[in-house]
């Protein structure tokens, strides 16, 4: 099971309040390769893989759920206190006259999450490979949205959740190594 | 319900002292569960895990439950439901 | 190690491009696809300071400074 935690991982602040920014971040919320994604791959895909590597998708799934809740605290933060006037100059409007201000798990041009973005072949190697360039998709549109903001602030959250997809990366390039080594080999340094 | 209060500074300092012990751990979990036999990791793992323990005995008994599901005590009347949520400090 | 942390290159610019040519493009090839497995006893941050780097170890921070990847800053 798991437990919740009333903490951030890292904290949020978010200088100007920028709607617009919000839209373009939705899209590691509800997208291809957002947080979402990546928990429920990571998850899922622990159900069918070599024990070595198991531990390690329970944590980084794990993990990606606490930087789901950061992006939505930046959506949150950046939405709560404007004007319907001030949503539909940022371009929000369609998603306002659906969701209101409520999040939703779409991405930034509004096509709904989908079970598709993501994939469990059973094969531990394909699996894992599409882990690690999950992960790289995932820095890259980190790289996009700080390139668009101009929030100082929500550039320092975006670029540990950046640094975060880099040693996610890592984690399981080294996943990869263990799964073709000689059974209970200890890599030797 | 009434706004409540605005949390003192002493909050942010204890959560941001929290969250860095608590990062260091996630990264030392992350790294073991592929260098299982790195015995000075390990070590440092349980220090910080112990260090994170104290720290965040100290923090509920000021500001109130870290966790729900009986991993924090609750003083009357129930303060888990109490704000601010992580997403609205 | 030395790696470089950002690659570039230079595409084919036509008479009839319509935007500014940005000469010089860059791409960055950040630490994990150089380390390897993860040797044991690697120099760290301090604890206070690996929160703001994202990660525990120095061999594995990537700067990204978003002037680097824009096309802004070309010869």
């Amino acid at each position: 099971m798991w437990y919740y935690e009333k903490k951030l991982q890292y904290p949020v602040k978010v200088r100007q309040c920028n709607p617009r920014l919000a839209k373009y971040l939705i899209e590691q919320y509800g997208g291809a390769d957002g947080e979402l994604s990546a928990a429920l791959r990571y998850l899922n895909q622990r159900y069918t893989i070599p024990g070595k590597v198991i531990g390690l998708l329970n944590d980084i799934g794990t993990e990606e759920f606490a930087h789901l809740e950061m992006i939505a605290t930046m959506i949150y933060k950046l939405t709560k206190d404007a004007t319907p006037e001030q949503l539909e100059e940022a371009g929000i409007a369609p998603h306002y006259v659906n969701h209101e201000k409520s999040l939703f798990y779409h991405n930034s041009a509004g096509n709904p999450w989908t079970a598709a973005y993501i994939q469990s072949k059973g094969d531990p190697i394909a699996d894992i490979y599409e882990d690690i360039a999950a992960e790289e998709k995932a820095r890259a549109t980190y790289q996009w949205i700080i390139n668009l903001s101009d929030d100082p602030d929500l550039n320092d959250s975006l670029r540990f959740l950046r640094e975060r997809e880099i040693v996610h990366s890592q984690r399981f390039r080294e996943a990869a190594q263990l799964l073709i080594e000689e059974r209970d080999k200890k890599i030797i340094f | 319900m009434s706004s409540p209060k605005q949390m003192p500074p002493e909050y942010y300092q204890q959560l941001e002292e929290i969250q860095m012990v608590d990062f260091a751990i996630v990264e030392l979990n992350l790294y073991l569960d592929t260098h299982p036999d790195d015995y000075e990791a390990i070590k440092q793992f349980n220090s910080l895990t112990y260090e994170s323990r104290k720290l965040k005995k100290n923090f509920e008994k000021q500001f109130g439950p870290l966790m729900h599901f009986g991993r924090s005590y609750s003083q009357y009347p129930w303060q888990w439901d109490d704000q601010p949520w992580p997403w609205q400090v | 190690m030395s790696n470089t942390y950002t690659k570039y290159y230079y595409p084919y610019i036509s008479p009839f491009d319509p935007c500014k040519p940005i000469i010089r493009k860059s791409y960055p090839t950040p630490p994990q696809m150089y380390l390897g497995f993860q040797p044991p006893n690697l120099p760290q941050f301090e604890i206070k300071e690996a929160l703001y780097r994202g990660t525990l170890w120095p061999a594995l921070y990537s700067k990204y400074d978003k002037k680097d990847y824009r096309g802004e800053y070309d010869e």
